[in-house]
């Protein structure tokens, strides 16, 4: 195992630990106003300060990191669901008419710059974090079917599918049987990268009002909360800053050190 | 032929050189920022207070105007008489006033624009303030006479309003995007989604004012706006829409921050006709559900005076009665309880950009729960709050502030979007029209604000601050907003 992969890993199952903790236990109610006591940097009673409202940061950061996870989440598992049987069809009936139209589908997606379809649908359906997963789960349509297209097809040209043929398996059969399983590295990869995007765009919908609605918490929308007060309470920008990054950069370094771990190329070259 | 010539220039020259030298090189231009960018230059035909920001007193006047510090001074009308019943204004005008197209303004003018304002098919968006006129009649031209059906006491007072400024028949047409007035400054340009600029009218009737120019430019997004100050790309900044930089501003000695107060009575609007605000005990157990001290050092960042009604605090007519509905969940559990509601029950929190709405209703819906209340917020553009909230009334809660000067009449009109219905306050604003004698209307004008605070038609929250910021040396600015205007004429450079 590599060192990048550790450190992802560390990294990665903090953020999911502190949201997994959050449903049972936070320091304070994370929806709790107490005017007064707004503003305070860090300290021994709030760990991570208090934000505009008076609120517990730390306890923000707790429930917002479900907030994220929870949309990333469901977006790539949306992404998954369909992407990759549409990889799998695809490459049983290469060249076909399917094929290509589900991959010219795939393209026509991807020519969309990601964010800005994913405001058009929030705009248009209404703000939230379910109009979110969707718009994010959309672009991870593609991403999944092209893998999953890219890889199988080298696998159809293999021996142990031959035999599968020649045992007069259907694609369908075959696809399910014998390609799934032999891709399924490759998908665990790609699902954390699209995962640590997930939550890179769950923060920038949010951020631009158009994610999770108060009171949920989000990342993104503390951030923009704190943009006109980052001279006066600069912890206010920087702790949700700081938990997107690190949640980016484990999931990323996470991703990373699997894809060496479970390379089989890699791997073989290892033993 | 061209020696002496050459030697008055260079005389004049001189003359300039050395009055600069005294005065000093005083700055003769000036850039005001705001939030809000109009949407078109004709104040008598929209309701958006941006218009007025920038072309009331500078491009436009009425018969008369708001100065500073609230009072009604004559404008275009020099004098005027009234008759002994109050119902006939006779206006005299001042002599030499032209529209900036060069053509005369005279009683013509005055009739026009008052006739367009109250014609049936007038787009003037406080048709109300036109309501009481029964006749216009040119005396002669610099004479004009104004028959009243009753005796107005605010008469004086709505011919003060952006939406009654005098125009022309000769420029109308073209007022949306070119507007033509009376005023010390002529329109300059407008480049869409930046800038509007004025410039200083040479031909204008009365005192001349130091600023040759101003740039109006618009910035809507409050980073944006404490970075333009920040960096001294704007003089003024009118309305700065982040109270949390204030303190910044004020501990720098490059910048001086003005705090007064609008006319702005920012109010929880609640949906009188929709179940369960329609039931007068649950609209009573928001108004104790709501701690306004908080929604204010919460939301503005302590600026801003809390109201029990519908009414300025600065009014002399002002009636404290912020008791009335002190905060007390405890007490509004109770009447949740006796109204049916022990559980509680849900509604929609409709929130428009400002901060004001959007900070103060993450805030309100807070409090609301903490009783039992669930208001799903529901963030909205000033469009679609115009279109779903105000014309189309679907909505529960909502948050605004109403900044036109002296307005609780809206209380008497039933179809305005909260729906409050009651024709003894219908009755009690028709009475007041009628009254003219000053400490009878007071008087009056305490009777409403009482039955609207008894009947917790709204939640009334706070009146809101007028906030700008300005470069050191501006003088001159008005420090509170008795209505939408930026007073070019007043300001001033220190030298």
């Amino acid at each position: 195992m590599s060192r990048n992969l550790i450190l992802g890993a560390c990294l990665s199952s903090l953020v999911v630990l502190a949201a997994l903790i959050s449903f049972v236990w936070t320091p304070y109610d994370h929806a709790a106003l107490d005017i007064p006591a707004k503003l305070q940097p860090p300290d021994a009673q709030h760990w991570f300060g208090t934000d505009h409202f008076g609120r517990d940061m730390f306890s923000m950061i707790m429930v917002g990191a479900r907030t994220s996870i929870a949309v990333a989440l469901v977006a790539v598992g949306i992404g998954m669901a369909l992407g990759v049987p549409l990889g799998l069809t695809a490459a049983a009936r290469k060249g076909s008419w399917l094929d290509e139209l589900i991959m010219r589908g795939n393209d026509l997606v991807f020519a969309f710059p990601s964010l800005v379809i994913a405001i058009l649908i929030t705009a248009v359906f209404g703000a939230g974090a379910i109009n979110a997963i969707i718009a994010i789960g959309i672009f991870n349509i593609p991403v999944f079917a092209r893998i999953t297209r890219g890889a199988a097809l080298s696998l159809w040209e293999r021996e142990f599918i031959m035999a599968a043929r020649v045992a007069g398996k259907g694609a369908a059969r075959i696809s399910a049987e014998h390609i799934l399983p032999n891709v399924a590295n490759l998908l665990i990869v790609q699902g954390t990268i699209q995962f640590s995007l997930g939550i890179l765009a769950e923060a920038g919908l949010s951020y631009v009002g158009l994610g999770a609605q108060p009171p949920t918490p989000s990342w993104g929308r503390m951030l923009a909360d704190a943009q006109t007060m980052v001279g006066i309470a600069p912890h206010l920008a920087l702790i949700p800053g700081f938990a997107i990054i690190l949640t980016v950069l484990g999931l990323n370094l996470m991703g990373d050190g699997l894809r060496d771990w479970l390379d089989p190329r890699i791997r073989v070259a290892r033993a | 032929m061209g020696q002496p010539m050459y030697r008055a220039f260079a005389s004049a020259l001189a003359v300039s050189a050395s009055l600069f030298a005294t005065q000093g090189w005083a700055q003769s231009d000036i850039t005001i920022a705001m939030q809000l960018e109009p949407p078109h230059l004709d104040p008598t035909s929209a309701a958006a207070q941006a218009i007025d920001s920038v072309v009331y007193a500078n491009v436009f006047e009425g018969l008369t105007r708001f100065m500073g510090d609230g009072s009604i001074v004559p404008g275009l009308a020099e004098s005027w008489e009234i008759s002994d019943d109050g119902k006939v204004y006779t206006f005299k005008l001042h002599e030499g006033v032209t529209f900036h197209d060069g053509t005369a303004m005279d009683a013509e003018d005055v009739k026009f624009s008052l006739d367009r304002a109250r014609a049936e098919d007038s787009a003037n968006a406080q048709k109300a303030l036109f309501a009481g006129i029964e006749a216009v009649e040119v005396v002669d031209p610099l004479t004009v006479k104004v028959t009243l059906s009753e005796p107005d006491g605010n008469f004086l007072f709505n011919m003060a309003w952006g939406d009654a400024v005098i125009v022309a028949p000769e420029s109308i047409e073209n007022i949306k995007t070119n507007p033509v007035g009376t005023g010390a400054y002529k329109f300059g340009e407008w480049v869409q989604g930046d800038k509007i600029v004025l410039e200083r009218n040479p031909d204008y009737w009365g005192e001349q004012p130091a600023l040759e120019m101003a740039t109006f430019k618009f910035i809507s997004d409050p980073t944006a706006a404490f970075a333009a100050v920040m960096a001294e790309d704007v003089d003024v900044f009118t309305g700065f829409p982040a109270p949390e930089n204030l303190p910044q501003f004020e501990a720098d000695p490059r910048f001086q921050v003005l705090v007064g107060s609008t006319e702005g009575e920012t109010i929880l609007s609640t949906n009188n006709k929709q179940p369960p605000f329609d039931d007068v005990r649950v609209r009573q157990a928001l108004a104790h559900a709501i701690d306004r001290q908080a929604i204010i050092d919460g939301a503005m960042f302590g600026y801003g005076t809390p109201i029990g009604t519908h009414f300025a605090p600065h009014h002399p007519a002002y009636v404290d009665l912020t008791g009335n509905s002190a905060y007390d969940p405890e007490k509004a559990k109770a009447l949740l309880a006796e109204a049916g509601f022990a559980d509680g029950f849900e509604t929609t929190l409709h929130l428009p950009p400002p901060s004001y709405a959007r900070r103060g209703g993450e805030i309100i819906a807070a409090q609301l729960a903490e009783v039992g209340i669930k208001a799903e917020i529901i963030n909205v553009e000033w469009a679609q709050w115009l279109e779903s909230v105000f014309k189309g009334k679907d909505f529960g809660l909502t948050i605004v502030s109403h900044t036109e000067p002296m307005d609780i009449g809206i209380y008497a009109r039933p179809d305005y979007y909260f729906q409050y219905d009651k024709p003894e306050f219908q009755a009690l604003m028709e009475t007041l029209t009628k009254t003219t004698d000053p400490d009878e209307r007071n008087k009056l004008l305490g009777d409403a604000q009482r039955m609207i605070a008894e009947d917790y038609v709204n939640g009334f929250l706070f009146q809101l601050a007028a906030l700008s910021v300005a470069k050191a040396g501006v003088q001159g600015l008005w420090v509170n907003a008795p209505t939408a205007a930026t007073d070019l004429s007043a300001i001033t450079w220190a030298e």
